[in-house]
């Protein structure tokens, strides 16, 4: 927990800052958006189902997705006049979670770029490479910088586990050029 | 079906899980669910979702020994973990590093962890006793149930799991219909009418649970993680092998055999698992201490009785899960949709047709708890040199596994980005205090409720009162309607016990 009581915001503040600060402190306006957003597409999707079709039953493949979206926006406003009158969702805390700092968006979105680098990769370089890209990744965008070990892990790793799923369970995942020579 | 028969059966089972590859798998699963529940950050139910893939290429029976082993493994290794580093990840183990960090910190780690692992085996001991007289008992009753039955039942795991956990039930009903919209991907099962497939012949197939586990959980936690790690990490307290003595015992053997009887209910109703009898019996514990100076300061009542309640309930979390089909955690939510991978549909007909998969998955619970103990007792330094991993790698790897857990479903690159996309949502719902099991439930008895609704009202021709036209119906419908109300009632029962806490404390 930090102790740093300094950083406390000053009194007098420009307009624009006010406004955003109060973007901030509702942000969760924007979960209430994606509900809405979410129960209007479920909405019209269910609608849109054609009626004619000779449905079996008194209920139709329409009635839970329009019961659903309906709810989602009703919801979603529900949330939106919570959070407008101070309502705010608990931030989950855990073992290594430090919710007195604010978010690093830096890492996220590294880590993310890390994620979808093997999404990208792994049927073009296979499992093994593509996987192991995303592991030094990872460890990098989370602050890991041993540029030895951190790249021999990330390539003992994937090889090790294209084994054990190939070889010993039975998994088939892509082993790509690089593999081909076994 | 009587005791003698499920006790005949039970023998089978033993027959089943004794045989030296089903040993084997369940030695690897226990290893395996103690190692990943140990490391920081994961709970039994990521460890369930990310080690899902191991058991693709098993046969049912050994891959549902593995699950079992990882199941009781992993709500171990949580109870190390809450113990030596106090900051729990996962419910069931809060209460546990409320008496169990304190112990350690005042040199009594060992001790913490012995009465935990001996608390761990009574409790699932009696717990799956109690699930060998009571599951085939349910089973045979819930034969007659119809689908008003079963669709009221799920109704009430709906409103029961986004009412009774989390500070807001507002948030915890947005989370199901986010669950509950996921299930609805794909073809509808009555009409085969494409839903929310945007044209895509691969989300015709709908979204695999897996996926969504995997997605909310690992990759929501990883990316929720690394907005906010923690830069100075807490130490984790350094421990040797544990042993109790003679005096603890005697504090501790009345706790470890009440915790079972709080546990199992609470396990088997869905009220959430291990959260709420485990606070029970921490408070009852304290009721009856004869040490209450303790405490606060690390009373060894505070870890036997917590410990033996959480493992109980997990055993009665399966009789609702094997007997019902209907999970009321998010591991029986993920051993659910285990399940339903090898084409086996958990339900009341589960004990006639799947009988000796059952019995030996229900004996291999027993081979696991004696593998834990004996295994971890003499382990537990080892297990504790895990919490000192480093954190880039933990996480690192945390979404190495999802992915792979996610690309072998179907060997889809779609798979992964829809993992990620699930993983953002993961993300957001950490931020925004939206508790993720109702999402999980909705997914997965979504789909299975609505089916139920429609059979009813076939049955009754459209006409309404089909879904209330059976005593039970009416009951659960009685029993939801006291859930809604229970903050009502709270609010009246709270000031008291606030009170009575003060004058313990």
């Amino acid at each position: 927990m930090s102790t740093d009581t300094t950083s406390t915001a000053p009194k007098t503040r420009e307009p624009e800052t006010d406004r955003k600060t109060w973007w901030r402190e509702h942000s969760e306006l924007g979960m209430s958006a994606f509900l809405l957003l979410l129960g209007v597409l479920v909405l019209t999707d269910g609608l849109s189902l054609p009626t004619d079709f000779t449905t079996r039953g008194p209920l139709g493949p329409q009635a839970v997705p329009v019961a659903v979206g309906s709810l989602l926006v009703l919801i979603a406003l529900l949330l939106a006049r919570d959070v407008l009158r101070g309502g705010k969702g608990e931030a989950e805390g855990g073992e290594d979670i430090d919710l007195t700092s604010t978010a690093d968006w830096r890492t996220v979105l590294l880590l993310s770029g890390a994620f979808l680098a093997n999404a990208a990769l792994i049927d073009v370089a296979g499992f093994p490479v593509s996987s192991a890209v995303m592991f030094w990744a990872a460890a990098f965008a989370l602050g890991s910088r041993n540029y030895v070990r951190d790249p021999l892990i990330a390539a003992v790793l994937s090889v090790v586990t294209w084994v054990a799923f190939n070889e010993l369970l039975g998994v088939p995942l892509p082993g790509g050029p690089l593999m081909g020579v076994f | 079906m009587d005791i003698g028969t499920s006790l005949s059966n039970l023998f089978d089972g033993f027959g089943t899980a004794l045989t030296p590859s089903n040993l084997l798998v369940a030695v690897i699963g226990v290893l395996l669910g103690t190692a990943i529940g140990v490391l920081p950050g994961i709970g039994p139910a990521m460890a369930v979702a990310l080690l899902l893939p191991v058991t693709y290429g098993l046969d049912p029976t050994a891959a549902l020994i593995m699950f079992a082993g990882i199941y009781y493994g992993g709500m171990f290794g949580g109870s190390t973990t809450s113990i030596l580093l106090n900051t729990p990840g996962e419910t069931a183990a809060v209460v546990t590093a409320m008496e169990g960090h304190p112990m350690a910190k005042r040199g009594r780690g060992p001790q913490a962890l012995a009465s935990a692992a001996i608390g761990h085996f009574l409790g699932g001991v009696i717990g799956t006793t109690l699930l060998v007289l009571l599951a085939p008992l349910v089973a045979s009753l819930a034969v007659d149930i119809g689908a008003p039955d079963y669709f009221a039942i799920m109704v009430l795991a709906f409103v029961a799991v986004t009412s009774v956990l989390g500070s807001s039930r507002l948030r915890g009903f947005a989370s199901l219909l986010v669950g509950l919209t996921i299930g609805l991907v794909g073809l509808d099962q009555l009409t085969g009418q494409a839903r929310l497939t945007f044209g895509s012949l691969h989300l015709a197939d709908g979204v695999d649970v897996v996926i969504v586990a995997v997605g909310l959980f690992a990759v929501g936690e990883s990316l929720w993680v690394a907005a906010h790690l923690r830069n100075k990490l807490e130490k984790p307290i350094p421990v040797g092998r544990p042993w109790l003595g003679k005096d603890d015992l005697r504090r501790t053997w009345k706790p470890w055999l009440r915790g079972p009887f709080i546990g199992f209910p609470f396990g088997a109703i869905p009220a959430g698992g291990a959260e709420i009898p485990t606070f029970l019996s921490y408070v009852t514990e304290k009721r009856f201490s004869r040490h209450k100076d303790e405490w606060g300061k690390g009373a060894i009542e505070g870890v036997a009785g917590p410990e033996s309640t959480a493992s109980a309930s997990a055993a009665g979390t399966l009789v609702t899960m094997l007997t019902l089909g209907l999970p009321t955690t998010a591991v029986a939510a993920v051993m659910l949709a285990a399940f339903q991978q090898y084409g086996i549909q958990p339900g009341p007909l589960l004990f006639e047709r799947e009988s000796a998969l059952v019995w030996g998955l229900i004996a291999s619970l027993f081979v696991g708890l004696v593998l834990l103990l004996v295994i971890n007792l003499p382990m537990a330094p080892v297990w504790a040199k895990l919490l000192r991993i480093p954190r880039p790698y933990l996480y690192a790897g945390i979404l190495f596994f999802a992915s792979v857990g996610a690309y072998a479903v179907g060997g889809e690159v779609l798979d992964l980005l829809l993992l990620f996309a699930i993983g953002v949502l993961g993300f957001a719902m950490r931020r925004f205090g939206l508790p993720v099991l109702p999402a999980i439930i909705g997914v997965i008895l979504g789909p299975a409720a609505e089916l139920q609704m429609r059979r009813a009202l076939q049955i009754s021709d459209g006409n309404l009162s089909g879904l209330v036209n059976s005593p039970m119906a009416v009951t659960v419908y009685v029993v939801i309607a006291l859930i809604l109300a229970w903050p009502l009632l709270r609010k009246l029962i709270t000031p008291k016990t606030q009170e009575r806490e003060k004058q313990d404390a």
